[in-house]
């Protein structure tokens, strides 16, 4: 069984159950401190133990994150457009450099 | 048809449902890889794709079953628990459901900080909610221990060393169901 929110990193997996909440990624069982959703989220994925019957078995659980603006956070999530190529690639740079001085250094690669 | 729109919106507060150009669930295959990409890097990662998935029928009712739980985050270095390695690279751990309770460390790994936080352990390891439906019946039990996974980009290794010693450790504890959830 998993629960989980990278919906397509999963299916692409494959696995026998999957209980998926269309949430950003970080609270794949419910959201911080509500304990009704996290039972109900929970809850599902005990119902789905007992009633799937093949594998690759998905169920999506009803919750929304952004009732008022629910594509604001996919918008915004490892987002590459003109505002932020340059320093993206910037970023890169940097950290190529950061490893290759690491690797002639001798020094553990950083992850 | 415009009334529809504004009765579709004050109910649900979303875009309307009906017609999209693009599937509404990110996908974080197409976003990483063009992520990454922006970031020089060109070779994309490389996902498991598994056509054969196994399956297995529970062998019990679920209120006689133990239930393991299995997570991607990690106590904080210097934080660890007897018995749990202090290692790194990381390796798979084993450690008491107690210990977890006051949270686990996963800074480091990959989800939307600027959305939202894992301040609250039970979203994204239900270990109240699943000693709940414990005490109602509802599973036999949860496994006094849980089990950490690293999230390694070698598949090799995930295969290979670490989920076979998760899986020796559930026997251990007699696990029934392996309940993992990734970050």
């Amino acid at each position: 069984m998993v629960a989980g929110s990278a919906r397509d990193i999963v299916e692409e997996c494959g696995v026998a159950r999957f209980v998926f909440t269309d949430f950003p990624l970080g609270n794949p069982t419910g959201k911080p401190g509500d304990v009704g959703m996290q039972r109900a989220i929970v809850g599902t994925a005990l119902d789905l133990l007992e009633r799937a019957w093949l594998p690759r078995t998905t169920v999506q659980t009803p919750y929304v994150w952004d009732a008022d603006d629910n594509d604001g956070w996919r918008e915004h999530f490892m987002r590459v457009d003109d505002s932020n190529r340059a320093a993206l690639a910037a970023a890169g740079e940097a950290r190529r450099r950061d490893q290759a001085a690491a690797k002639s250094d001798g020094r553990a690669r950083t992850i | 048809m415009a009334l529809t729109e504004r009765t579709q919106r004050t109910t649900n507060g979303r875009k309307p449902d009906g017609r999209r150009a693009h599937r509404s669930y990110l996908s974080y295959i197409d976003k990483s890889r063009s992520y990454y990409g922006a970031h020089g890097y060109p070779q994309p990662y490389q996902w498991a794709y598994n056509h054969e998935v196994a399956f297995t029928p529970l062998a019990k009712p679920l209120s006689e079953s133990t239930v393991g739980l299995v997570t991607t985050s990690f106590f904080e270095k210097g934080r660890e628990p007897a018995g749990v390695p202090v290692a790194r690279p990381k390796q798979p751990y084993a450690a008491r459901c107690d210990d977890a309770l006051a949270g686990l460390y996963n800074s480091d790994l990959f989800w939307d900080k600027d959305n939202t936080h894992t301040e609250d352990l039970d979203t994204y390891l239900p270990i109240n909610r699943l000693r709940e439906f414990e005490a109602e019946g509802r599973i036999g039990a949860l496994s006094e221990r849980f089990y950490g996974i690293p999230t390694d980009y070698s598949h090799r290794r995930t295969q290979r060393n670490d989920s076979p010693r998760i899986e020796e450790w559930m026997r251990e504890d007699g696990v029934d169901v392996a309940f993992l959830v990734p970050l």
